[in-house]
């Protein structure tokens, strides 16, 4: 590299200039030439994960405001591994529903870059950008499908919510400065770490407001009213790639403010962290079994595994920690494969997302409701599957951290979980079909996409061991 | 060892042809079940340590293990999964004609999940094949079942998961004791065996364990999914379900809840014991009254798992022995009882007894199969059933006499319900006049019913080579849970305590039986 000051933003980079790259194309490109563009994102995408490989351990820091620590980096390869396969189940997708290509890829990378920055700044303002940047792209995708009623309502109903809580953000990064004079995660902790609440109640305000934003944005209840509407007016592949490269984005950058700067006031916090968490797991959970649209269904249940990760939040050990971490990985990875089933069996008249449109698909296509069972299986947490190892992890967080009652709330709402996940089997392997189904010719990149997904989730189910090593060396460097 | 076979099983469950998967599945399942008889030639039954181990670090920042053996407890309990898992087979040659490939792959993958369940000796490995076994199970309800079969399915996997989630927060805070403890993690149970763990955790984590596994038996109030569950499921699945699936409840109790937590253990059996009585009691009631002879079998077993739960909680050699013998008998013949009823059934589309009558002249080989695994059933001597109840009847009454009398009711109602059962559907006139033409036992229905009635009679007239290697496991166990009342009182003779320990010692001295702690 030029200069080291470069190093940790080079995952970034590498996926701006793909994202540029697209957006040079869709200009220069011959009416109706349908080109290879998300092949250009892909190689971008490659470049960051590589980047982000020869940058483990490294503890690069750029501008002071960016951190390539293993914190960062491990984020950025699951957002990497995201975006992959949202590209990859998008190649089928786009071209039926008559997206435009160049303008599509470009959004996506963009969002990503925005994600990749969240996951791996360490300073509010750079954060908020991020925050932006991504919130922008995923807006534009939402309703990317313009002539679609649904879409343009679920966008602007989107935009508008995360406005709000972009403003509730800002409005808690000034706070922080107003006290701490600095928007640098360090040297905010090093000022809370000399205070206490009751010297400075404004700390209290400032640390609200920030729970706020990011509560919005990882749709914790109660601020998660917009979640459903969003998940359902968007494409598919955008709600599997919301669901999870979002989520993920911000919790990284959560996990990273209130377990570094406002570890001191954990005492504080932990409590109203914990009533979030609770509420979210119980009202994802049971909102989700009256759900009869696919979408809507799985909209709730990733409220609800986003109440599981806040548990590990809460925990707040170094075992609550890595296991954020490898959750994250398991759950974006397993909600992005069924999400891509999802999409793939839509139709460019309908989504086919009702859950009675799932009758009998066993008897047409084996092979998708295969993978999408254990799609669900994970979600629910059976073993041998990723989301088994994840939730075992996040509860053994909890409970070695003494907090049996979360740990309670959590195994019996994913019982609950369990119920709607399996009415989803039920209609595919028990029910008749009703209809004729179409019959979908689903293309090798998306199946590709789904097959490495399945073995991944299977790979974390079985031999976990490597990934979480890999996420306890993620968090020995910074907390 | 055994391990390759589960790898096996798992990959070989795919071909082509629905008689060649037939043919494959019936082959794979002998093999399997020929290793199984070979662990048990290879077993030493003088031991009570786990044997043929095998070890390989699995998470270990964990301590989580890949750790499998078997001792005296799950040495005949495996045997007995490869045993029925051909019987299943062969139970659905002709009944299953959808999905075949799916269908074997299942039981198959059942089986593997069963064995797991069996062997684990890491509990994090167990809850792993405890969970991984039902999926399985509910897909072969659920699509190869009768009418009511989603709502069965969902309901199977709903409670048991919920009793389970439960075990799965306690199996996380012993991991978490024994890192207090001693500074790492470990789900080995013989590790956790050595924890000194608080009467008060004990008594939670028991529960947790408790009600996973006694809705797993099932024991009264917990069985209302054991009746749906069985009557809906095909005939393969309901041989499986009665046959292994019930025994890993009491197999759970036998290995982990009650040896983990010896205190609360001793605190809780005269309850466990008195649902046990009443489970004995009510399975026969219900089953006498039941129009559908699938119903009646499902009933029958609620009431001679109570026996099973009954000798458990009587915690001495001849109770706890008795019940491992039950746990097999039962397995023999509750699993041919369900194997005859599918026939009939897949004969007659119809399992209600009031659409049979005077069998006996049409298919008279049928009859007296039936016969002699409905007189093991109701514990005849000279049959498997009599040696578990004897034993857990003389377990109990050197327990607590009380516990007998019920026991003993139930035995003489078990009778009633199914010679009464037997008599309605084979003796008697010919009432319908499609009874007349039933085709007697097929081959492949002769292969399954013959080595059943050989087994339920071996098991009867030589009972010691069943007993035998149990023995030392047994009664290594019933030391441990006899001798916790000494060592309850050395662990608060430690200065810390002192008041619990006058208290205690206050309270040892006025009643024999222990009395817990936790009770303020």
């Amino acid at each position: 590299m030029i200069s080291p000051a470069f190093d940790a933003i080079v995952p970034m980079l590498s996926v701006t200039l793909a994202a540029l790259a697209c957006m040079a194309w869709e200009a220069f490109r011959d009416p109706g030439e349908r080109g290879p563009v998300g092949g250009l994102g892909i190689v971008g995408l490659i470049g960051a994960a590589v980047s982000a490989a020869v940058l483990w351990n490294g503890n690069t820091a750029s501008f002071g405001v960016i951190s390539g620590d293993n914190f960062g980096l491990f984020v950025t390869l699951v957002l990497v591994a995201v975006g992959i396969l949202t590209i990859m189940f998008s190649s089928q997708v786009i071209h039926r529903d008559g997206i435009p290509a160049g303008e599509y890829y470009t959004l996506i990378l963009f969002a990503l870059v925005g994600m990749i920055m969240m996951a791996t700044a360490n300073d509010l303002l750079v954060i908020f950008i991020a925050l932006e940047v991504l919130s922008l792209a995923v807006y534009v995708l939402t309703g990317i499908r313009r002539e679609d009623p649904r879409a343009t309502e679920a966008a602007f109903k989107y935009f508008l919510l995360g406005a709000f809580s972009s403003a509730f953000f800002l409005y808690g990064i000034a706070f922080t400065f107003g006290l701490a004079g600095s928007t640098h995660l360090d040297r905010i902790g090093s000022y809370l770490a000399a205070q206490s609440l009751s010297d400075n109640p404004l700390i209290l305000v400032a640390l609200g407001l920030l729970l706020v934003g990011f509560a919005f944005k990882i749709s914790a209840v109660p601020f998660h009213m917009w979640t459903p509407d969003a998940y359902e007016g968007a494409p598919a592949i955008v709600t599997g790639f919301m669901s999870t490269g979002v989520k993920a984005a911000a919790f990284a950058a959560f996990a990273r403010v209130f377990l570094s700067s406002f570890e001191p006031f954990s005492a504080d916090w932990a409590p109203i962290v914990w009533v979030i968490a609770a509420a979210t797991m119980i009202l994802g959970t049971v909102v989700g079994v009256a759900q009869t649209n696919l979408k809507r269904m799985l909209a709730y249940s990733s409220i609800a595994h986003g109440g599981y990760l806040l548990v590990g939040l809460v925990a707040a050990n170094e075992v609550g920690k890595a296991a954020i971490l490898f959750y994250l990985a398991a759950y974006a990875i397993t909600n992005l494969a069924a999400f891509g089933v999802i999409a793939l069996l839509g139709a460019r008249d309908r989504d086919n997302d009702e859950l009675r449109d799932y009758a009998g698909l066993w008897y047409s296509h084996p092979g998708l409701s295969a993978l999408m069972t254990v799609c669900l299986l994970s979600l629910g947490g059976l073993p041998p599957t990723a989301g088994f190892i994840g939730k075992w992890y996040i509860f053994s967080a909890a409970v070695s951290a003494n907090y049996y009652g979360l740990a309670i709330i959590g195994v019996l709402t994913s019982v609950i979980s369990v119920f709607f996940y399996l009415r989803v089997v039920v209609m595919m392997y028990m029910q008749e079909p009703g209809t004729e189904p179409p019959r979908i010719q689903v293309n090798a990149v998306s199946m590709t996409a789904l097959t490495v997904a399945i073995a991944a989730i299977f790979y974390l189910g079985i031999l976990p061991t490597q990934v979480l090593n890999l996420a306890s060396q993620s968090i020995a460097t910074i907390f | 060892m055994a391990g390759a076979v589960l790898v096996l099983l798992i990959g070989n469950a795919d071909g082509r042809r629905t008689s060649f998967i037939r043919w494959l599945t019936l082959v794979i399942s002998v093999a399997a079940f020929v290793v199984t008889l070979a662990i048990w030639a290879a077993f030493d039954p003088g031991s009570p340590e786990f044997q043929l181990v095998e070890r390989h670090a699995w998470i270990p920042a964990f301590g989580i293990d890949y750790y499998i053996g078997v001792d005296g407890i799950s040495l005949l309990l495996i045997v007995l999964t490869g045993f029925l898992t051909p019987v299943a087979v062969l139970s659905s040659w002709i009944g299953i004609e959808r999905k075949v490939k799916e269908f074997c792959a299942f039981l198959l993958l059942l089986e593997a999940a069963m064995i797991g369940v069996f062997l684990s000796i890491d509990l994090f490995l167990f809850y792993v094949f405890w969970d991984a076994m039902l999926v399985p199970m509910y897909f072969l309800i659920g699509i190869w079942g009768y009418d009511q079969r989603i709502y069965a399915a969902i309901k199977f996997m709903l409670y048991t998961m919920a009793g389970s989630v439960l075990m799965l927060i306690a199996i996380l805070g012993l991991a978490y004791l024994h890192n207090a403890a001693t500074g790492t993690y470990s789900f080995d149970l013989l590790k956790l065996y050595t924890l000194d763990i608080a009467p008060r955790t004990q008594f939670w984590f028991f529960l947790a364990f408790a009600v996973a596994f006694a809705i797993k038996v099932p024991l009264f109030p917990f069985h209302t999914w054991l009746p749906d569950a069985h009557v809906q499921a095909p005939t393969a699945g309901s041989v499986i379900l009665a046959g292994v699936l019930l025994k890993m409840g009491t197999y759970g109790l036998v290995r982990f809840a009650f040896p983990l937590f010896p205190l609360a253990a001793h605190y809780f059996a005269p309850w466990i014991a008195v649902l046990a009585v009443v489970g004995i009691i009510y399975g026969a009631l219900v089953a006498m009254v039941q129009p559908d002879m699938k119903k009646l079998v499902a009933y029958s077993s609620v009431s001679h798992l109570g026996f099973v739960v009954l000798g458990i909680c009587a915690m001495n050699v001849n109770g706890v022995q008795g019940a491992m013998y039950q746990m097999l008998a039962h397995g023999v013949s509750t699993g041919g009882l369900f194997l005859i009823v599918g026939m009939l059934s897949d004969r007659r589309h119809t399992r209600l007894i009031s659409e049979f009558g005077g069998l006996k002249a049409v298919v008279p080989r049928l009859t007296a199969a039936f016969m002699i695994i409905t007189l093991a059933s109701i514990g005849l001597p000279g049959l498997n059933g009599f040696v578990g109840e004897f034993l857990i009847m003389l377990g109990a009454f050197r327990w607590d006499p009380r516990y007998v009398v019920g026991a003993g009711l139930g035995v003489i109602l078990s009778a009633v319900y199914m010679l009464w059962m037997f008599q309605r559907v084979y003796y008697g006139k010919v009432t319908h006049a499609e009874n007349s033409r039933l085709p007697d036992l097929l081959p492949h229905e002769w292969s399954s019913v013959v080595p059943l009635c050989v087994v339920a009679l071996l098991m009867g007239v030589f009972p010691t080579v069943f007993l035998r290697p149990t023995e030392p496991a047994v009664t290594r166990i019933v030391d441990r849970l006899q001798n916790t009342q000494t060592l309850r009182v050395e662990r608060f003779a430690r200065p810390e305590r002192p008041e619990r320990l006058e208290r205690i010692v206050e309270r040892s001295d006025r009643s024999e039986r222990p009395e817990r702690s936790e009770r303020r």
